[in-house]
């Protein structure tokens, strides 16, 4: 019997993330300094960690609502406001398991067997199989390194077609950095509006921008009404394994996203949500005083990080958000995947290949800063090492 | 911008008084050149007092030191107030630290000595019989947790998976 057959032929046919074979060989080497993870190296702050466990030992152990509490929904309802200008109702806003699964549900909601979704390439590895695995066809719009990886109108206008539904906007990105301003934002919508696209945009790395200020494209009046807002607790607040996220958006597709999570998941975690509301209250209280300073540490890594790649003969372009950097390595003349293979073998430094999240990344390499300074310094040597006896 | 790069050298150098000028200016996106002027600025304001070790000498054997912290009771003098007497007890080599409270006693001071016999003798001879001490309470610290923002023995450590999206 082959267990194989058994597999449904759309799942089948997503190849397996390019992340899982580099964790595997970075896991064998004890001694590998990794630049690979895609997670805050703070650990939760105190203050959150605890509301959580006061939750459990309160036994507040059961269901939520299948939106979420009422008291989180409130709170996400004025974070949005105050932080970012996006006013919602608490009905239009749904408590999710993470960011992802916010994806997956507004994939799942929207996608009729071949409708196509546009991404933007490179990109978060989740968006291309979770379009897939929703019957819908993923279209890449590639990004280039001139042009600081952002999303341009002309590349939307290309990559349109009749069966283009909604069109994911994922800013600040990862893998690249790239981070897109207001006036950049606002150059997308005449596109938008005029070949009527769903929004998804992906701000889960809202909070981690540095020397511009994050605005969301469902600010604009005319893309409100035909945007999913997705975000989460994970960046932010250093809360990646609480799985905590939320989308806001649209009544009609809210709703539709609610109907499959209230079946699929129920609820998010409900101590998580405990943690979340005491993550939100916190800050809004205090200015944001935690967030600020993360945000901060990162950024001053962000810098060491951007010139240490410079001065090693990596040319990259300045990254503008999230914790990641993603150096040009063409002139070591071999594919990203040859030289982050050689790169951990011959040096013991993990870092993810660009092709990892997508052709278009071909030729660059994804870096988390995301570590210690000592770490990021020695990580640097050995690159550069590496970098001097392979040009 | 002159004032913000002091500000932020000041951080940095906070959380590890061992970094070049040359990791400082990386951090900053800033010159060495701004960093090194920033630095001397900071010196000669006393910003920067001293660049010091947070060390935790219980985890040694041969650690011989104890601390304690007195809750001292005063009278305030005329004219002075409470800085005459704080400044008769900080003098003392063995005082770390003095600070005014509010609350049911006057000046916290923490001294560090050899032994508590020794810490003892101080607080008798030295502390309570001085013009305006009205009274003493010596609390002698037995184990530290956390200085100067330091967690002493951590159970937190990095557990994250090496590679992920």
């Amino acid at each position: 019997m082959n267990m194989e057959e058994f597999v449904a032929k759309h799942v089948a046919a997503v190849p397996p993330s390019g992340i899982r074979k580099f964790f595997d060989i970075a896991s064998e080497m004890k001694d590998a300094i990794s630049l690979g993870v895609g997670e805050p190296d703070f650990i939760t702050p105190w203050n959150i960690r605890e509301t959580a466990i006061f939750s459990l030992e309160h036994g507040s152990t059961h269901y939520t609502s299948n939106w979420g509490t009422p008291q989180l929904r409130r709170e996400i309802v004025k974070y949005l406001d105050t932080r970012y200008g996006l006013s919602y109702d608490p009905d239009n806003v749904v408590v999710t398991v993470g960011a992802s699964e916010a994806l997956d549900l507004a994939f799942r909601a929207i996608i009729n067997p071949g409708d196509e979704v546009l991404i933007p390439a490179p990109s978060y590895v989740s968006y291309m199989p979770g379009v897939r695995f929703a019957g819908g066809v993923a279209v890449g719009m590639d990004t280039c390194e001139e042009e600081g990886f952002k999303l341009k109108a002309q590349s939307i206008e290309k990559a349109v077609t009749s069966k283009t539904k909604a069109i994911v906007i994922p800013y600040p990105n990862n893998p690249t950095g790239a981070a897109m301003t207001k006036e950049e934002l606002s150059e997308l919508r005449e596109v938008i509006v005029k070949n009527d696209l769903l929004v998804i945009s992906d701000e889960i790395y809202s909070e981690l921008i540095y020397g511009i200020k994050h605005d969301s494209i469902a600010s604009f009046p005319d893309i409100y009404p035909r945007c999913v807002v997705i975000n989460g607790f994970s960046k932010a607040f250093a809360m990646t394994g609480f799985r905590l996220g939320y989308a806001a958006g649209p009544g009609a597709i809210i709703s539709a996203m609610v109907k499959i999570h209230q079946y699929s998941m129920l609820c998010a975690p409900t101590m998580s949500q405990a943690a979340g509301l005491e993550a939100l209250r916190h800050e809004m209280s205090t200015g944001f005083a935690q967030v600020e300073k993360m945000r901060k540490s990162y950024d001053r890594r962000r810098q060491f990080v951007y010139r240490s790649f410079n001065e090693i003969g990596l040319s990259c372009f300045e990254p503008r958000g999230a914790f990641y950097i993603f150096p040009n390595i063409l002139r070591c003349g071999m594919p990203s995947e040859e030289f982050c293979n050689r790169l951990i073998h011959e040096k013991k430094v993990a870092c993810v290949p660009g092709t990892a999240f997508g052709d278009a990344g071909e030729g660059y390499m994804r870096c988390s800063y995301a570590s210690s300074i000592e770490n990021l310094k020695e990580a640097l040597k050995r690159i550069k090492e590496f970098v001097d006896e392979n040009s | 911008m002159g004032m913000d790069i002091k500000l932020e050298v000041l951080d940095l150098l906070e959380e590890n008084a061992k970094r070049d000028e040359k990791e400082i200016s990386m951090m900053l996106g800033a010159t060495e050149e701004e960093v090194r002027s920033a630095i001397a600025a900071l010196e000669e304001r006393k910003a920067i007092l001293k660049y010091v070790a947070v060390v935790n000498r219980d985890v040694l054997e041969e650690n011989n030191k104890v601390e304690a912290l007195i809750e001292v009771k005063v009278t305030p003098q005329r004219e002075y107030g409470y800085d005459d007497l704080a400044r008769r007890i900080y003098k003392f080599e063995e005082v770390r630290s003095v600070s005014l409270m509010a609350g049911s006693y006057d000046l916290a001071v923490r001294i560090v000595s050899n032994d508590m016999k020794s810490i003892s003798k101080f607080v008798f001879e030295k502390l309570a019989v001085i013009d305006g001490v009205t009274s003493t309470v010596t609390l002698f610290i037995m184990r530290k947790y956390k200085e100067n923002g330091v967690i002493l023995v951590s159970d937190e450590q990095d557990d994250r998976l090496v590679v992920t999206p």
